[in-house]
């Protein structure tokens, strides 16, 4: 019984769909149905997306408001695109597979982790790092106030996750911040401060230019 | 991470069209959160990744008539702060808040839930999705199996980690997929298979083919989901459970209770829909469904303690709709 | 120079320091919080090299044929170099073959993938959990001790007996910078290198030898560093590649460990496991006997627990017999981590005192308090007990062991105790004031995060009158004056010493300077407020700026060292603490956490108390860490480590380390003891004491005992996960 079902299974995933599954496609869809391999498809005509890499490819970031023009290969991630090309290396390399988040930097306002975006797939997007708040920039000086940080490498990520955090919750309370922050790891110990720093910046920020 | 191409297509059509037959040829890339790991770590090494961010209409909720349409790259953020979503199914909502790193929820995608690879350690040390030894001995029930499944199934021993799988299953979700040969639909609960051996994949899925939304019937079924995990920081669940009821007063006119993180697919729980089913939910018919929920475990050496998990969550899951 | 010695250096008296144990914000904050500060991991020098390491995959192995013909054909790929070659046995997972060095990151891991190994796989030990399972040749005694007649005391009627089994696993440091290091030559034999370092002054000489060149030429600089927590001592093994390599190619090197590699080859704590027997007199309540069998792993080189610090603190017991065995397994190599051994002792031992408590019916925090005697300390750990209770209400939170309602949600107290030393690390310091009125500070000293920067700032501003954001502190250089490494809580201690000489040196030269221009002697002046004031003539000052125009084009130079046998003793060693926990714990899913958690904590005289009280909420959330996530898992069949990144490595988040609060022990207190008997301590009279291992100490051992509190049963091994919990609650707990 399990070795027929096992079976059927593999049948399907060789032909892609089975029968029953199938539904006809909207007209266009339907037609679309050449097979073709990688190797075709990469010299597929023009109108199709044009495929580049695995050699370096003109890349274009915009970061802190500046442009940037690259040649990174597609497998050049945006934390590494900001660390080892642009000399910008206030986002820390640690993890590197998405989770402790001392890579964080903001996409469009968003807190992502940028060992795991890739920099070609940054392209377009607003591209924020810490460098681009200015030293006195209120959950800067938070941090420091409630001395929200000791060896400092985790504290970068966690400022730039905090100052999303506080764009969109200026009224959090500290357990509002233990749910905002859940995305980054600090191994020193500065919980403590950084849950209060984050709720006074927060409120500083509200009416704060360029915050 | 080795090289590869990269393309980034603007409509499904071209999308199908640049992936390549084989798992090897192509990768499909959305939020990128697993894939990424997945590639510097040397487990997957396709030759080119399709980014399908880019199609325009993927990241959208929708409510089309009697159903919720969620776009492939709708992120889980979206997800948790849409309306109709917390209003209709807050076991999704739930789920989404489950993955509790901000970051992951701005970048991961709903589709990327579903279609992420399994955390089992052997595996993602290279020893295959069925975790084998160099002789091709399953290396899970005699190795560290804290995290592992109660209820393996053939040789597979992990747990399916996605989030929000468990509750769409629940709530009859379907997903629907482009292919070559065009489009088709798939209900949540068939897209998880048993690989048979180590090249083959967990999901009824082929390599050309893309998920590009998730459907689900908005028909006022009672859902929720409970999380049963150690930490408040980004961590994974140990066992979930998601339930859904139709709902005639107090009396439970149909029940669907799924369980999550317990074995290499979610876990449909028959035994505990059948003890619910034509009752009324109450403290006792509660316990009976979340024993029912776990019986036929078969926990291996070390997560004996996952059984009584999986039984709290359903437990907790009914007495929140309760 | 006339020497002049007028000045003491005594610390300032309570009512008159402005600066010294005041909360000052640390003087390096903006530049860690806005990611403008450089650690090694941010040096990019231009035509760099990128170095990554293959690693073992096998716990023991031998290496039967490398081929590395692949990697060096990448373009792109500059030197292969096998690390350990043909024939080589890997005694752990994680441990170094080969290097590749390329001109990328992404071609180093190309380059190292392109390798291929052929290994023979060797039988391993990973699992220590059960000593007599444990492989002869893998036990090495670890010595044996006897005080009094134990036999005697446990046959007794009046003793009691309590046994139990207790265990805390390997962990590792987790720095969130790697281990690493940029090379680069500046000449044939000279060398700058920046590496991730705890000890800037000794890291040239030990590259020297390994490179052949004299130690002064070679430059160490560390000016920030993520992370150290013990296990960043030498230049290690890709210190010395780096050099080498960049050498041969003539380029600047940078190897940094990727995570996983971080995680199983630069440390490790030794685990700890012990079956314990105690006996507790029936009518005093107090311990007489003590009998333990204590064991656990430090790698493959054997080394554990040390038998000295179990039991931990209560070392009068009159009568003890212990042994110990060391497991040599193929796992990590030990390396020092924050406070070595005491973390093990005091898990090994509160515990089992907390159970003696319980068995008898006594109130754990009566039981302590009516022990302390068996202390070195006893009227700290009486006063630093009362304060924690209070903090933490415990009287109103007690309760018997497991008498804690009917809920799946129940609560616990618990308490644990912990000692260090911390004494002064020798040190020396300059201190230059310049004519412009600026003063900087130098010292080859490094700033782990303790605050070092702020704490050097501070006693110079305190000496010279001036404010610290007004010296210009310059540590992380080996160019600077030597200081010891950053380990065993000896920095503060050591540079405050140095420092505070120096300062008062510099300030004795100016005041000589100054003096003839306001027509008074030397000995007549004080520095305060940015001013030069005369003692006698209170209307007769100067602005430090004016002061300072007098010492003419060269710089006062202040030389201070530590120690100093001229001198009286700036610096002690030797602290107490007490800790204690409430947590809640979900009995049906085994989940813990903590709701508060208080650590009392002497350290002498403290410079700056908000850095100072930040180690302590450090050590804390640490030690909350180990005591509930944190674990090295093997695999039994493969013997690989299971968990070599931060995914599986659990670490707790900003919500799950509770309320803490830490209590410092400042100036003289006192307290009234239960007896009647009031107690009074000066915490500043010893001086200053390094404070950075203490309060990582207790945490496993206090929160165990609250959730054995909690639920009536011990768990009896870290960290306290939800499987451990049920499987105790379920009657089966054990060591694994």
């Amino acid at each position: 019984m399990a070795e027929k079902q096992r079976g059927r299974a593999s049948d399907r995933l060789r032909s892609g769909i089975s029968r029953r599954d199938f539904l006809r496609g909207s007209g266009a869809l339907a037609a679309a149905t050449a097979l073709r391999t990688a190797t075709e498809a990469a010299a597929a005509p023009a109108g199709a997306a044009s495929v580049v890499g695995p050699g370096p490819v003109p890349v274009t970031l915009t970061v802190n408001g500046q442009t940037h023009r690259l040649k990174l290969e597609p497998r050049v991630t945006l934390l590494d695109a900001l660390r080892n090309h642009l000399d910008l290396t206030g986002a820390k390399k640690v993890c590197d597979r998405g989770t402790c988040g001392a890579c964080t930097v903001l996409l469009d306002g968003a807190p992502v982790y940028a060992c795991s975006v890739l920099a070609i797939d940054a392209q377009g997007h607003k591209i924020e790092t810490v460098e681009a708040l200015s030293p006195d920039h209120p959950m800067i000086q938070a941090f420091v106030d409630h001395d929200g940080l000791q060896c400092g490498f985790c504290t970068p990520g966690f400022v730039m996750a905090a100052v999303a955090f506080a764009r969109q919750n200026p009224e959090c309370s500290e357990e509002d911040v233990c749910r905002g922050l859940s995305g980054n790891i600090c191994r020193c110990g500065t919980y403590v401060g950084i849950r209060e720093a984050v709720v006074e910046a927060a409120r500083k920020m509200r009416g704060a230019a360029n915050a | 991470m080795n090289a590869f191409e990269y393309a980034s297509p603007q409509t499904v059509q071209e999308a199908v069209e640049l992936l390549g037959p084989g798992w090897q040829d192509s990768a499909v890339l959305a939020g990128g959160t697993d894939l990424l790991s997945l590639m510097k770590d040397g487990i997957v090494s396709p030759r080119r990744l399709v980014n399908i961010k880019r199609i325009r209409g993927l990241d959208r909720i929708e409510l089309i008539g009697d159903v919720v349409r969620i776009g492939a790259t709708v992120t889980l953020e979206q997800l948790l702060r849409d309306a109709t979503i917390a209003a209709r199914f807050p076991s999704l909502t739930q789920a989404a808040a489950g993955v509790t790193s901000p970051q992951i929820r701005n970048m991961g995608t709903v589709a990327g839930d579903l279609c992420q690879r399994p955390r089992c350690w052997y595996f993602r040390a290279g020893f295959g999705i069925l975790a084998t030894g160099p002789d091709g001995e399953p290396l899970v029930p005699a190795g560290d199996n804290r995290y592992h499944a109660i209820f393996p199934e053939g040789q597979a021993y992990y747990v399916h980690p996605s989030s929000l799988a468990p509750a769409l299953i629940a709530l009859e979700a379907t997903v629907e997929i482009h292919g070559p040969q065009g489009t088709r639909e798939l209900p949540v609960e068939e897209l998880y298979r048993i690989p048979g051996s180590n090249n083959e994949r967990e999901l009824n899925l082929g390599p050309r083919e893309i998920i590009t939304a998730i459907t689900i019937p908005a028909n006022g079924v009672k859902n929720a989901t409970y999380e049963v995990r150690q930490r408040q920081l980004l961590d994974w669940p140990l066992a979930t459970a998601s339930v859904a009821l139709r709902l005639s007063g107090r009396k439970v006119v149909s029940a669907r209770v799924v369980l999550g993180h317990v074995g290499p697919r979610p876990r449909r729980a028959t035994g505990a829909e059948a003890v619910l089913n034509g009752a009324e939910l109450n403290e006792q018919r509660i316990e009976a469904a979340a024993r029912a929920a776990v019986q036929g475990a078969r926990p291996l050496s070390r997560n004996g303690y996952k059984v009584q998990l999986a039984q709290v969550a359903v437990k907790r899951a009914l007495a929140s709709l309760a | 120079m006339l020497k002049a010695d007028f000045l003491k250096t005594a610390w300032p008296e309570p009512g008159k320091r402005i600066w010294i144990g005041k909360e000052v914000n640390r003087i390096d904050g903006v530049a860690k919080a806005s990611g403008r500060a450089k650690y090694t991991y941010d040096i990019n020098r231009p035509n760099m090299l990128w170095g990554k390491f293959l690693i073992c995959p096998h716990a023991h192995a031998r290496i039967k044929r490398i081929d590395t013909s692949q990697a060096e054909a990448i373009p792109g790929v500059r030197k292969v170099e096998i690390v350990q070659g043909e024939g080589s046995e890997i005694v752990f997972h994680g441990d170094e073959i080969a290097l590749v060095v390329a001109d990328s990151e992404e071609l180093a891991v190309d380059g190292v993938r392109a390798i291929k190994v052929e290994y023979e796989v060797l039988d391993h030990v990973v699992d220590e959990t059960n000593l007599d399972q444990i492989p002869r040749g893998n036990r090495r005694p670890g010595g044996r001790r006897r005080t009094g007649n134990v036999d005697e005391a446990f046959a007794s009627p009046e003793v009691v007996t309590i046994e139990g089994q207790y265990g805390i696993p390997m962990i590792t440091h987790c720095c969130l910078e790697s281990h690493g290091v940029v090379a680069e030559w500046t000449g044939d034999d000279e060398l700058t290198v920046w590496i991730s370092t705890q000890n800037v002054s000794g890291i040239s000489g030990q590259l020297a030898n390994a490179l052949k060149i004299p130690a002064g030429n070679i430059r160490t600089i560390c000016h920030f560093i993520g992370g150290g927590f013990g296990s960043k001592f030498g230049p290690d093994r890709w210190g010395i590649l780096a050099a080498k390599i960049a050498r041969e190619l003539n380029r600047p090197v940078k190897i940094m460990l990727d995570r996983d590699h971080e995680l199983l080859s630069a440390g490790t704590r030794p685990s700890g496991f012990a079956r314990v027997k105690l006996g507790v007199d029936r009518k005093t309540k107090k311990v007489v006997a003590w009998e333990s069998t204590l064991w656990g792993t430090g790698g493959p080189g054997g080394g554990g627990t040390s038998i000295s610090v179990t039991p931990y603190i209560f070392t009068r017991i009159p009568n003890q017999r212990r042994e110990a065995y060391n497991v040599r397994a193929n796992v990590g190599p030990r390396r020092a981590w924050r406070a070595p051994n005491h973390p093990q002792g005091a898990a090994l031992t509160m515990t089992a005192l907390a159970d003696a408590a319980a068995a008898l019916g006594v109130d754990e925090l009566q039981f302590f308090l009516n022990n302390v005697d068996l202390t070195d300390r006893p009227d700290v750990y009486t006063q630093e007990l009362l304060i924690a209770a209070d903090l933490i209400e415990w009287r109103k939170h007690w309760h018997p062991r497991g008498e804690s309602g009917s809920g799946p949600l129940v609560e616990g107290l618990g308490i644990s105790m912990h000692t260090w030393g911390g004494r002064p690390h020798n040190s020396q310091a300059l201190v230059h004031i310049y004519p412009d009125g600026s003063v900087d500070v130098q010292l080859g000293s490094q700033d782990l995060g303790t605050g070092t920067r702020t704490v050097i700032a501070i006693v110079v501003a305190e000496t010279l009158g001036l404010k610290p954001e007004q010296i210009t502190v310059q540590i992380g250089d080996s160019r600077y004056p030597p200081s010891g490494a950053s380990g065993g809580s000896t920095t503060v201690g050591g540079v405050s010493s140095s420092t505070r000489r120096a300062a008062v040196d510099a300030l004795e030269q100016l005041f000589e300077k100054v003096a003839p221009s306001l027509g008074v002697e030397p000995t007549d002046l004080v520095a305060r407020n940015g001013r030069i004031l005369s003692k006698s003539k209170p209307d007769l000052s100067v602005s430090w700026k004016r002061a300072c125009r007098t010492i003419g084009m060269e710089p006062i130079t202040g030389q201070g060292r530590q120690p100093d046998p001229e001198d009286q003793p700036l610096a002690s060693q030797g602290v107490g603490g007490v800790q204690m926990a409430h947590v809640v714990v979900d009995k049906d899913t085994g989940v813990v956490r903590i709701k508060r958690f208080v650590a009392v904590q002497d350290c002498g005289l403290i410079i700056d108390l908000k850095t100072a009280k930040s180690q302590v909420y450090g050590g804390v959330i640490m030690g909350i860490a180990y005591a509930l996530y944190e674990e090295c898992v093997h695999d039994p069949i493969t013997g690989r480590r299971l968990n070599p990144n931060m995914e599986f490595y659990k670490l707790p988040g900003i919500g799950d380390v509770g309320e803490i609060i830490a209590h410092m022990m400042v100036g003289k207190v006192t307290v009234t003891a239960p007896d009647g008997r009031k107690i009074t301590i000066d915490y500043d009279e010893p001086g200053v004491i390094g404070l950075g291992e203490p309060p990582v100490i207790s945490p496993g051992a206090a929160i165990s005992n609250a959730v054995a509190n909690a639920i009536g049963v011990r768990v009896p091994r870290l960290p306290l996960t939800p499987d451990r919990v049920l499987a105790a609650l379920a009657g089966k707990g054990g060591l694994a």
